[in-house]
């Protein structure tokens, strides 16, 4: 049984289908990067499966181990396993750095947690998730609390984008983190030097799946674009 | 019980340390209505304390260059379910003195007491002070509360202020501070409140930027549900070359509850500048549900932002 099965999943706002029966299944402790220029459907693909409010299937089903989850609130599925880091995390007044990576889990050790994304704890564990923070610091430190859940799955939404953006190399780390848990990733770029990280790969396009497999491959055929936004078509020369 | 032991009591029942009361290095005045209950003072703080008809009036005086080591505490007390107490404090703090004033305001039981604080606070050259007052409120909401002060900054002095009522039922709050800043002066004034059920509350800030390269913020921040009212003004004048303010307030509301922000920036030297910053509304959706995705209910989720905000 796989961890996440994504079948057939199309999603229309107003008048415009975003996701097109989108299909993809996601195995335990596998890597998987969601390939796509700018307006192809990968945050909305991200937000259906995390459950944001607002964000239904039109129609599709996502399965996640055997269960139908289209109807859970994002909370319940988060306690099931399934959480994500959004490409622009939200700031909080008056929580810490240390209160935030503990919300749940208050038997990690949010020290090592800020070690795992980079981050000093001596110097962060005491300060606030607030607008002190700089984007990079921040995303960073999103980066900490989902690592400190342990996740079956963690959707991470362009975690390489931003004017202070995180390195290869720190997402490289990142990823190794997830994978020492023995979490299952669906990491969103449009970056295609970080899809070489990932077991796998698939390329979006329109709302589509129109390429999966070897990240290396994925990653050629994603260079090889004649686009650099996606024009509501699916790319002609696939 | 003595009526200071009950006071004591419900001091320490508020989260309080009674031992502030027995330590002979720590300033104190402990006050249950119009009763002074105990008083202490420590070298460099002079207190001249007296009962009146209807509170206290206090003269309190920091001597020029002390600097008072402890917090100086000040517990004001109702502990009846009736009553009026006026509280009259005339504060000065001599040249490059500083001192930090805790006040603990305490009404647990009041079901209609009115509490009146009119202070006068005058900070001088080089000295500085910071005032902390903490309510603990009983759970029926038949307190008002009326604070009031008008302070004045010298150069280069610094005064910061932080009003917290987050225990309990706010009752009826009509808060009324205003500080003039001297040339370099220093100030801010933080007011956090959570109103609930039919509260009402009335937040006045107002400082004046009258000297040259003077400095301010007022940070309001105010949670109201239910049938809550809330309605803060924010105002800075800046009237002296450099000078500097901010005002913000963030409002949340739930339920049916009303709230209101007033800021007013008045700028009449060229040289000043005053900015402002207002966000009234319900819970940020995107702290709700960032939260609900680390397996926070949305009950924990609005829970945890508000009392963040009002941390």
């Amino acid at each position: 049984m796989s961890l996440l099965d994504i079948k057939g999943l199309s999603y229309v706002a107003g008048d415009k289908k975003i996701l097109d029966g989108f299909s993809m299944t996601i195995e335990d402790s596998e890597v998987h990067a969601l390939l796509g220029t700018n307006g192809t459907g990968k945050s909305t693909l991200a937000y259906l499966v995390m459950g944001c409010e607002g964000y239904r299937p039109t129609s599709g089903e996502i399965v996640f181990y055997g269960n139908l989850i289209n109807d859970l609130k994002i909370h319940e599925r988060a306690q099931l396993g399934i959480t994500m880091a959004w490409q622009e995390p939200v700031r909080f007044e008056g929580i810490s750095v240390r209160d935030y990576i503990t919300l749940k889990k208050t038997d990690v050790d949010p020290a090592h947690s800020l070690e795992m994304v980079g981050l000093h704890p001596e110097l962060y564990l005491h300060r606030m998730v607030d607008k002190s923070l700089s984007g990079g610091e921040r995303k960073r430190i999103e980066l900490a609390s989902i690592l400190a859940l342990h996740p079956k799955l963690a959707i991470l939404d362009e975690p390489d984008s931003g004017i202070d953006m995180l390195s290869t190399q720190d997402i490289v780390n990142v990823i190794n983190a997830f994978k020492e848990h023995g979490s299952s990733v669906l990491l969103i770029t449009h970056r295609e030097e970080i899809v070489i990280i990932a077991d796998k790969a698939s390329q979006i396009c329109n709302g589509k799946v129109i390429c999966s497999g070897n990240p290396s491959k994925v990653a050629e055929y994603y260079k090889s674009r004649k686009c650099l936004v996606c024009n509501g078509e699916v790319c002609a020369y696939v | 019980m003595s009526e200071l032991n009950a006071l004591m009591k419900a001091f320490g029942e508020a989260g309080g340390d009674k031992a502030i009361l027995e330590n002979n290095e720590i300033a104190h005045i402990a006050v249950d209505g119009h009763k002074l209950l105990s008083m202490n003072s420590v070298e460099g703080l002079v207190v001249d304390a007296k009962e009146t008809m209807t509170g206290i009036s206090a003269k309190v005086t920091v001597i020029e260059g002390i600097k008072i080591k402890n917090p100086v505490h000040l517990c004001f007390g109702v502990l009846h379910k009736k009553g009026t107490q006026k509280i009259k404090m005339d504060v000065r703090l001599e040249k490059n003195s500083s001192a930090h004033f805790i006040a603990h305001c305490v009404f647990p039981n009041a079901e209609k007491v009115r509490h009146i604080m009119d202070a006068v606070v005058d900070i001088g050259e080089g000295a500085e002070m910071r005032y902390s007052e903490t309510h603990y409120h009983g759970l029926y909401g038949g307190i008002e509360v009326i604070p009031k002060s008008v302070v004045k900054i010298g150069k280069n002095g610094r005064y910061f202020t932080d009003f917290t009522l987050t225990t309990g039922r706010v009752g009826k709050l009509g808060m009324d501070y205003s500080v003039e800043a001297g040339e370099n002066a220093v100030t801010e004034l933080t007011a956090r409140v959570f109103g609930h059920a039919n509260d009402d509350i009335n937040i006045k800030e107002k400082v004046v930027l009258s000297g040259k390269n003077s400095r301010s913020i007022i940070k309001t921040r105010v949670a109201i549900e239910d049938d809550a009212q809330a309605e803060v003004t924010g105002i800075t004048e800046g009237n002296a070359e450099g000078a500097r303010g901010h005002v913000d307030c963030m409002e949340i509301v739930k339920d049916r509850a009303i709230a209101k922000a007033i800021p007013i920036v008045n700028v009449t030297n060229p040289l000043a500048k005053v900015t402002h910053e207002a966000a009234i509304g319900s819970v940020d959706k995107r702290q709700v549900e960032t939260l609900m995705a680390h397996g926070l209910t949305p009950e924990e989720a609005v829970d945890i932002i508000v009392k963040g905000i009002l941390k």
